[in-house]
C-alpha cells in the first residue's frame, strides 16, 4: 500500500493506464507469454531430450562412445550458453529472419528462446542422466535391451524426475527471456512492464506486472515440485495402497 | 567348473581361452589371462577370488558386456564372441544374468521390474503379465507385485531380480557376486532359491562369488581366479576331503574353538573320505584308550557327504596313537604348516600346550 502512497506522491504521469484497465492491459499480455514460453518449451524437450542423451552417451562409458562427436556437440551447447540472451537474440536475426520471415513478435522470440533454451536443457539432461546409476543400463542390456530401449528405460525413465525438477528451472528461465524479447515486439508481461512501467513510469503497471510475475513463477515452481514428487514412488505417500 | 574334455555330454557353456587386456596408453594390464572352462548342463560352477582376482571381468565377458580381447566365448551352442552387437542382443536372452546390487529400476513396481525383459523383446501385454504372475510366484512373492523396490527388503528385491533373470526362459543363470549385499538369512533363501532352479529347470549356474559358504551350500564345482588365471579348480566334495589342497582347506567351515585343557594338544580334523563313521569321536576314544575333548567343530553335509572341521584336545601321552586312529577312519589331521593358518588367525591349527 506504501507504494501506491508514493505513486500518488510523484508527479502524475500524462499516460498513466486507469485501474480499472490495468487487467485488461495484463491478461492478453500473461496470454502472449504463456503461448512464447509454452511453444519454446515445447521444442525445448524435443530437442533438448535426445540432445541431451546423445552427450552423454557419447562421452566416456557411454552406450556409443565417441569422442568427437561428444567434444563438438558439447561444445555447440556451451557455445549456446555463453552468450548473454540479448546478445544472442541480436547476432541470430538473419537466423530467426529465415525461419520465420520476421524478426519482430512472438515467432521471432521463439526462435532466439528455443535455441537457448536448448543449450541449457541438453545440459540438465545430461547432468540428470549422470546421476542416474551406470549399472541400471548394464541390467537393460545383459536383458536384452536395444541401445534406444536401454536410454528409454534404464536411464531417461529413472531420470524423469530430475529432468522435470530442470524443465522447472528452465521454464522459468524462459519467462524472463520473453520480457526481453518482449522488446522486440513479442509482447508479453515483460513487454507491458517495461513500456508501461519502465519507460512511461507507471509504478502502478510496474507493481501490477511484479505481482502477476512472481505468482506466474510460484506456480510453474509448485507445479514442477509436484510433478516431481509425483513422479518419484519414494517420495509418493499412496503408492502402498495402489491396487 | 571341468576341465575341458569332462564326461558331460551336454555343455551349456564353454569357454577357451579367454582373454582380457586393458590397455591404457603404454601400460596393458592383463585382467583374464588364458582360461579355459566349461560349465554342463545343470551343473552349479563357482568361480571364487579376491577382490581384483578379475571375477567381475570375467563376468561381464561371459555375457558380452564386455567384449574379450581373444578366445572364445560359447553360450548353447552360440558362439558370442563370433556374434555382431545386434546378434548379442538375441543370445544374451540365453542368459539370465543377477548382478551383486540387484539393479532394480526405482520408478518401476516389483512386476514392471520383471516384465523389462519382455517389454525389450516386444512380448504382448497379455502375454507379459501372465509370465510375470509366474515368475513372482516362482520366487514367492505374488504378494509383492505392485510394490516398488523400495518397499521391499534386500533379500526381496535380489529375489525379484531372480525372476527378472528368468523372465526370457534362459539355459544360463550367471550370479555375479549376488548374494554379497544380502544378510545370512536372505543369503541362505537365495541360494536355496538357485538350487531349486537348477532342479526345477535344469539352469545351468555360473556363480561368481568370494563368499566359502556360499560354494559349500550349493556349488559342484569350482575354481579360484587368481591374478586373471584358475590356480586351482575341482569338484567342491573332493577339495573339501583333499587335505593338500589350498582351496579345500578355504573351502572348510571354520569356527573358533575353546583352548585345550593343560597336558594336552588341540588337533584340528577334517574328514578325508565319504565313509568315516559318525560315532568316530568315541571309537577313536576307545582305541587311545583316552577320551578325546571336543573343543570345536563346523561339520556340513555337502551333496551327502560329510565335511568339515572338529577341534579335539588329546592328552599329550596318547597323541601318536589317536592320530593314528584317526587315520585309520578316514580323519585327517590338517598339518600345522597349513596355509589357511596365514587367513584364520581365530583358529588354533595345532595349538601346542607346553
Amino acid at each position: 500500500m506504501s507504494a501506491l502512497l508514493l505513486t500518488a506522491a510523484a508527479p502524475e504521469g500524462l499516460n498513466r493506464v486507469p485501474l480499472d484497465q490495468i487487467g485488461g492491459l495484463l491478461l492478453p499480455a500473461l496470454g502472449d507469454t504463456s503461448i512464447m514460453v509454452g511453444v519454446t518449451m515445447l521444442i525445448v524437450v524435443v530437442v533438448g531430450v535426445p540432445l541431451g542423451a546423445l552427450v552423454h552417451n557419447t562421452g566416456v562409458g557411454g552406450l556409443f562412445e565417441h569422442r568427437l562427436v561428444h567434444a563438438v556437440t558439447g561444445w555447440v551447447v556451451s557455445l549456446g550458453r555463453s552468450l548473454p540472451f540479448l546478445i544472442l537474440m541480436a547476432a541470430i536475426i538473419p537466423f530467426t529472419r529465415l525461419l520465420t520471415g520476421t524478426n519482430i513478435g512472438i515467432p521471432a522470440a521463439v526462435v532466439p528462446m528455443s535455441l537457448a533454451g536448448i543449450a541449457f536443457f541438453s545440459r540438465i539432461v545430461e547432468n540428470a542422466l549422470r546421476s542416474v546409476p551406470a549399472e541400471y543400463s548394464t541390467v537393460a542390456r545383459a536383458a536384452g535391451a536395444s541401445r534406444l530401449q536401454v536410454i528409454r528405460t534404464a536411464q531417461l525413465s529413472e531420470a524423469i524426475p530430475s529432468i522435470v525438477g530442470g524443465l522447472t528451472i528452465n521454464t522459468i528461465a524462459m519467462i524472463e527471456y520473453s520480457a526481453i524479447a518482449g522488446t522486440i515486439g513479442a509482447g508479453g508481461i515483460g513487454y507491458v512492464a517495461v513500456t508501461y512501467g519502465y519507460q512511461r513510469f507507471d509504478t502502478r503497471v510496474m507493481i501490477a506486472t511484479i505481482i502477476v510475475l512472481v505468482l506466474l513463477v510460484a506456480l510453474v515452481q509448485l507445479t514442477g515440485d509436484r510433478v516431481a514428487r509425483r513422479l518419484t514412488p519414494r517420495l509418493r505417500f499412496a503408492a502402498s495402497s495402489r491396487s | 567348473m571341468l576341465p575341458p574334455g569332462s564326461p558331460y555330454c551336454l555343455l551349456m557353456i564353454r569357454i577357451q581361452q579367454l582373454t582380457k587386456v586393458y590397455e591404457h596408453g603404454d601400460t596393458r594390464t592383463v585382467v583374464l589371462d588364458r582360461l579355459d572352462f566349461e560349465v554342463a548342463a545343470g551343473e552349479i560352477a563357482a568361480v571364487v577370488g579376491r577382490s581384483g582376482a578379475g571375477k567381475s571381468t570375467l563376468a561381464q565377458c561371459v555375457n558380452l558386456l564386455q567384449r574379450p580381447t581373444s578366445g572364445s566365448v560359447v553360450v548353447a551352442d552360440v558362439d558370442l564372441t563370433a556374434s555382431s552387437e545386434r546378434d548379442l542382443q538375441t543370445a544374451r536372452r540365453q542368459i539370465g544374468t543377477i548382478f551383486q546390487t540387484d539393479g532394480l529400476f526405482s520408478r518401476r513396481t516389483a512386476a514392471e521390474n520383471v516384465a523389462l525383459p519382455l517389454e525389450f523383446l516386444g512380448v504382448t501385454a497379455k502375454e507379459s503379465k501372465k509370465r510375470v504372475a509366474e515368475l513372482l510366484d516362482r520366487v514367492g512373492l505374488e504378494d509383492k507385485a505392485s510394490h516398488y523396490p523400495h518397499q521391499l527388503s534386500g533379500g526381496q528385491r535380489q529375489r525379484v531380480g531372480v525372476a527378472r533373470a528368468l523372465a526370457l526362459r534362459p539355459k544360463v543363470l550367471l550370479a555375479d557376486e549376488a548374494t554379497s549385499g544380502l544378510d545370512p538369512d536372505s543369503t541362505r533363501s537365495i541360494l536355496g532359491l538357485l538350487r531349486e532352479l537348477r532342479d526345477d529347470l535344469g539352469l545351468s549356474i555360473l556363480l561368481i562369488t568370494h563368499e566359502m559358504e556360499a560354494v559349500r551350500e550349493i556349488a559342484d564345482t569350482v575354481a579360484r581366479l587368481e591374478r586373471g588365471r584358475f590356480v586351482e579348480s575341482g569338484r567342491v566334495v573332493d577339495l573339501l576331503q583333499d587335505p593338500a589342497s589350498r582351496l579345500g582347506i578355504d573351502l572348510q567351515p571354520l569356527r573358533a574353538s575353546a583352548p585345550a585343557a593343560p597336558g594336552h594338544t588341540s588337533l584340528v580334523v577334517t574328514y578325508g573320505r565319504d565313509d568315516v563313521p559318525t560315532d568316530w569321536l568315541s571309537l577313536v576314544g576307545a582305541e587311545a584308550g583316552q577320551p578325546l575333548q571336543l573343543l570345536g567343530a563346523a561339520v556340513e553335509v555337502v551333496e551327502g557327504t560329510t565335511v568339515g572341521t572338529v577341534t579335539v584336545g588329546v592328552p599329550n601321552g596318547s597323541l601318536i596313537s589317536v592320530q593314528d586312529a584317526l587315520a585309520r577312519h578316514g580323519l585327517r589331521v590338517r598339518p600345522v604348516s597349513s596355509p589357511a593358518a596365514t587367513y584364520s588367525s581365530s583358529d588354533a591349527i595345532l595349538e601346542n600346550v607346553a
